[in-house]
């Protein structure tokens, strides 16, 4: 079976979409909401929810982990560049965040060693090869990215290296949708389960949404088809009146998830009491730090770091979007104020923010009248 | 920095088992697979990589499904491809 060719499918699409309308109470709507940068951007790029009734909304959540870091934490990496003997390493995405006095892009231009890595493997080199200079890593991510960090860690130490440390920052899913179904704000009626952070976790974390909130979640791939296949087992769940986990990126995604890959994480980090995150506000065991074992390691341990807490520009309503309150076009700056290039909120400045995608592909889409189309198997446009 | 990359492993190190070289793009790195050690990789398997890991096993087709997902997004996965590139950990 050509899973590239039957995902490129475009009567399949066709087929999907159909099944899906099918399935669609009248009177009453639905609103799923897919936390994954990825998921985010193929919505947008192949405008899904134009493919979709006009009653299915998909709503944007919280899985861009740069976005949700508080100003008040890229303050305090700057903070820690600051001193003179630091080489602040980070990943690209983090580089024009915007802290209460400037990203680290600002802070390099004034003289801060902040240097872009692909890996913390790289912060690790550069550390053993600048004996006298105190290399910190910041690290981001869901479970997607915290295997690595503790991997490296765990390198560190069986090479005995005393400059490298971790100013960590990695953030972890769950609480973020417990977060978001305890919300008074938004009324879901099922989720499209991240991607890649399920490789590391795999699908028995998300029981609790069907146990506890009666709602279906499905794990999606990343194809326009893929998605649409979620949303159509969703929808067969909702209707057959079943609340599960299922797993639609099955070839990717073991049920189990990565279990090296879990015993590492719990290896060498463990969950903060709580968490601020941009735009949800403080969560409880949504978040991890370093384990005392591993204190040599810790940025937070050797210096000492501001902690003050930043409130986000009064204009900036990343915190709604961020929830799926509101959609990337409905924020009073989104276009004007805010965009790619003046970004003032997380949401616009990181590739995988709601914002950033809807303005690279969705914008457009909605400003004009336009066919909807998906690409056959020859890669020719063929309208829906 | 959340793209998986897919990459086809080409050799494994004897002499450190959880580093091998992989074909990523055209473009030949180290990648560390100590995330997979239980899977029994091999020269020829494909692996979807984060950050310089991998963190995943997967098959061929879905390798080229992958890459023409991250062609799509464009200027993130550009992004993600250069600093793989200039990633020191060659």
């Amino acid at each position: 079976m050509r899973y590239v060719d039957e995902f490129r499918d475009a009567q399949t699409a066709r087929a999907v979409a159909a099944e899906i309308a099918a399935l669609c109470e009248p009177g009453r709507r639905y609103s799923f909401m897919e936390v994954c940068g990825g998921h985010t951007h193929t919505i947008y790029k192949h405008g899904l929810e134009d493919h979709l009734p006009e009653t299915i909304r998909l709503v944007h959540g919280p899985g861009c982990p740069v976005c949700v870091i508080p100003m008040g934490r890229v303050d305090d990496a700057i903070a820690i560049a600051r001193h003179p003997d630091v080489i602040l390493t980070s990943f690209g995405d983090m580089l024009r965040i915007p802290g209460g006095t400037g990203s680290f892009l600002d802070a390099k231009a004034e003289g801060a060693d902040i240097r872009m890595v692909y890996s913390p493997l790289d912060a690790l080199k550069i550390a053993k090869n600048n004996p006298d200079r105190r290399v910190v890593f910041m690290a981001i991510g869901f479970e997607t990215t915290a295997p690595s960090t503790a991997m490296t860690v765990l390198r560190a130490a069986a090479d005995g290296i005393d400059n490298f440390s971790v100013f960590c920052n990695h953030v972890t899913i769950i609480p973020a949708l417990k977060a978001i179904l305890d919300s008074p704000d938004l009324r879901l009626d099922g989720f499209l389960g991240p991607g890649h952070v399920s490789t590391v976790i795999g699908c028995r974390p998300y029981e609790f949404i069907p146990r506890d909130h009666h709602k279906p979640l499905v794990t999606a791939g990343f194809e326009p088809l893929d998605i649409l296949a979620s949303v159509l087992m969703l929808m067969q769940q909702l209707d057959e009146g079943r609340a599960e986990v299922e797993n639609q990126y099955s070839r990717v995604v073991p049920w189990d998830g990565n279990p090296r890959a879990l015993q590492v994480i719990s290896q060498v980090m463990e969950l903060r009491p709580h968490f601020e995150w941009r735009g949800l506000g403080f969560i409880s065991s949504s978040a991890l730090q370093i384990r005392p074992d591993f204190a040599a390691f810790d940025a937070e341990r050797i210096f000492a770091i501001p902690g003050v807490r930043v409130a986000d520009p009064k204009a900036c309503q990343c915190g709604e979007v961020l929830k799926g309150v509101l959609r990337p076009w409905e924020c009073k700056v989104f276009g004007t104020a805010c965009t790619p290039e003046t970004p003032i909120g997380t949401c616009m400045v990181s590739s995988e923010g709601a914002c950033a995608a809807y303005y690279n592909f969705g914008r457009f889409r909605r400003e004009h009248v336009r066919e909807l189309t998906l690409t056959d198997a020859a890669g020719t446009a063929v309208p829906l | 920095m959340c793209l998986g990359i897919p990459g086809e492993i080409l050799e494994i190190r004897q002499d450190e088992p959880d580093l091998a070289r992989v074909d990523v793009a055209g473009v030949r790195r180290m990648v560390n697979i100590g995330l997979l050690d239980g899977e029994g990789l091999a020269p020829g398997d494909w692996i979807l990589i984060h950050v310089g890991f991998a963190l995943s096993r997967i098959d061929e087709v879905e390798a080229r499904a992958a890459m023409d997902f991250l062609q799509s997004i464009g200027q993130a996965y550009d992004d993600e491809l250069r600093a793989l590139y200039e990633s020191t950990n060659t």
